[in-house]
């Protein structure tokens, strides 16, 4: 039902495109009124909060998730986390294996899909709506996801699907039918096809109309307000002709130059508290202050605790399972090894870069603060902390930039648009693998998933951001309740894994190759 | 006693030119071994699409398939048909940093390689893989005009 009437809308869309240019705004309307009442229902049942609360179950169910996965494996992501550095070094990697996937080059890969929108408006949307205290449980969650992130990346590796030609398949809908059954439970199929079907949801939700409509909302910033659907449409012939016309090129600039915009972003990140440095102490007061008393902002430190950890899950996507599916290339005699890299995945994208953005926001004095009453002034409708120029989303991390470095903005929007457009070439990969999981490999039912993808990036960039946001969080969320109730079953292999892994470390079975 | 040489070949005239005159050396000297390797420039450092990662495995056995066909074998049989041993080596890696590994890794003696065929300002920023070679290489490196 979900797919028909939104396809009807992005043909609608299409068709509409000659029309003349005073109808495009009613264009942008109607597709965000059909959007939003298309995936209320699901936004709905996804983020429905515990009976007499305001707190979402899906929340808890990450957070609780994690929590177990760290204890469970006895704090894996402190134990060996300097053993995840040498094994990205290629400390570890065998001579012989050269020119297959480094551990590196998964991690980075890895990286690119999950760096990006999350870190720069995510954060801005948590901070706006949650206050500085947000932020301290943004890392709280970063902190515990990494201990989900390495459970399925471990999973990953090891149950993925080798095939002849030399290439591989995998991700969660391999390990949970392949892993259930090799435990004899019943059931793996089904939680398998459920998990495919929202991680192509999550692929065109997340990893496709989110970035559109964000990227849309940058350059609409920076050139003017115009229509949502030129950006969608001009984004769409891109990724078309690299996803479904093999340029390659695209994507390999792409790939080249988002890490360094990256290193950019955190750079400039870093000038700006180095310039403010003064006001770093005052920034960390305001995030702690929140985090427990939430500093007036809606719902309190409920409020705060909720949006770190929603924008968290978002951003790293540890739980989610999509990293599993990238994560599963690598060529490792030992799945576990990829787990333990993975698990630096939360760590840059959260704990790092997120928290980054999140002081630059702070610092910025963006969010209209009464010094007398010591709380956040609240916007007209009460939702949100009031701008001061009423600015949300990736346009408040623009303007939190801008105050310190006034050209900055226009570098932010580039490496919007880059980052946007790398997310979503990550995501289409991982929705087609479950999309092929589905119905079968081909070039026909691939070029099929191809196509809607592409329709859905002109759908993204012209509807409005409040049902994105919600549509992209419910579905990528969903991902997260099928692969979390599977990885409760399956985290005894991982276990399994651990402790041999540990033993032949011990003994030097397994020892560095270079010094 | 046998003398090993290593060639590094480079799929071009400067790697012919190598081979010639490693078969000029080789004939030289008594029970004279000759290694032929190519090394595929390849880092572990680079990044990639998914999709890229997903087909590497497969793309690294085609490289090496053709690297063996078009230019090792040519070349061992070369050297066999001239009655000389020889056997080839394909591997990814560093080129200066691989080639003195099989070097090492087979005891031999000298490494012999052709003139750089890249020039220009990538040579001049980075500078060639030979250049690389003969700074580091652990055994004498012959580089032929």
């Amino acid at each position: 039902m979900f797919n028909k009437s939104a396809l009807a809308a992005a043909a609608a869309t299409l068709m509409a495109t000659p029309a003349l240019a005073q109808d495009a705004m009613g264009i942008d309307d109607k597709v965000n009124q059909v959007f939003a009442d298309v995936t209320g229902p699901f936004v709905g049942l996804i983020f429905a909060p515990f009976p007499g609360t305001s707190f979402p179950w899906i929340v808890m169910w990450l957070v609780i998730a994690a929590s177990v996965f760290t204890l469970y494996f006895g704090l894996v992501q402190f134990r060996f986390f300097g053993h995840a550095i040498r094994l990205v070094k290629g400390d570890y990697s065998d001579p012989n294996d050269a020119g297959e996937v480094s551990h590196f080059q998964a991690l980075a890969t890895a990286l690119s899909g999950t760096v990006g929108l999350g870190n720069i408006a995510g954060v801005a949307v948590a901070v706006g709506i949650g206050g500085p205290g947000a932020t301290f449980w943004m890392i709280l969650a970063g902190l515990l996801g990494m201990a989900s992130k390495f459970t399925e990346c471990t999973l990953g590796v090891k149950y993925r699907n080798e095939y002849a030609d030399g290439s591989v398949s995998g991700g969660p809908m391999y390990y949970i039918s392949k892993g259930f059954k090799e435990l004899g439970l019943p059931g793996g199929k089904a939680l398998a096809v459920l998990f495919s079907i929202f991680c192509i949801l999550g692929a065109l939700g997340g990893g496709n109309m989110f970035q559109a409509n964000q990227a849309h909302a940058q350059i609409s910033g920076i050139v003017g307000d115009y229509p949502g659907w030129i950006t969608g449409l001009v984004f769409a012939t891109i990724v078309f002709l690299v996803i479904v016309g093999g340029i390659k090129s695209i994507a390999r600039v792409t790939e080249k130059v988002v890490p360094f915009m990256g290193i950019l972003y955190v750079g400039a990140a870093l000038i700006i508290l180095i310039i403010n440095y003064d006001m770093i102490g005052w920034a960390f007061g305001q995030i702690f202050a929140g985090a427990f008393t939430g500093l007036g902002i809606a719902g309190g430190f409920v409020g705060a605790l909720i949006q770190g950890f929603k924008r968290a899950a978002f951003s790293n996507e540890a739980g989610v399972g999509s990293a599993a599916i990238a994560h599963s290339a690598v060529r490792t005699n030992e799945p576990i090894t990829e787990g333990f890299v993975s698990l630096l995945e939360p760590l840059i994208d959260t704990v790092v870069i997120c928290t980054m953005t999140a002081l630059v926001i702070t610092i910025s004095g963006q969010l209209i603060w009464d010094a007398e009453a010591g709380t956040y002034i609240l916007n007209e409708a009460g939702s949100a902390i009031a701008t001061v120029d009423g600015n949300s989303g990736v346009a408040l991390t623009s303007a939190a930039f801008g105050a310190s470095i006034s050209w900055f903005p226009y570098v932010l929007a580039i490496a919007v648009v880059l980052f946007a457009f790398s997310t979503m070439i990550s995501w289409s990969y991982y929705g087609l693998k479950a999309w092929t999981y589905l119905f079968g490999e081909g070039k026909t039912t691939e070029l099929v998933f191809k196509l809607i993808f592409c329709v859905f990036v002109v759908i993204g960039a012209a509807a409005s951001l409040g049902p994105v946001i919600d549509f992209s969080d419910a579905a990528i969320f969903a991902m997260a309740v099928v692969n979390i109730f599977a990885l409760y079953f399956l985290m005894k292999v991982v276990r399994k894994e651990l402790a041999a892994y540990a033993a032949k470390l011990k003994s030097g079975e397994i020892k560095r190759v270079k010094a | 006693m046998t003398v090993k040489l290593v060639v590094g070949l480079d799929g071009a005239d400067t790697g012919d030119r190598a081979l010639a005159f490693a078969k000029d050396m080789a004939a030289r000297m008594e029970g004279c071994e000759l290694i032929v390797a190519y090394v595929i420039e390849w880092s572990p450092y680079t990044f990639q699409t998914p999709e890229e990662n997903a087909q590497r495995h497969k793309r690294r056995e085609e490289e090496i398939a053709t690297a063996t066909s078009r230019v090792v074998d040519p070349a061992v049989k070369s050297l066999q048909d001239a009655g000389f041993k020889a056997e080839g080596v394909v591997r990814h890696g560093d080129v200066a940093e691989t080639l003195n590994a099989i070097t090492v890794e087979n005891g031999a003696v000298q490494i012999i390689v052709g003139r750089a065929s890249a020039g220009g300002f990538a040579k001049r920023l980075f500078g060639s893989s030979t250049q690389n070679l003969v700074m580091h290489a652990d055994v004498p490196v012959t580089v032929v005009g």
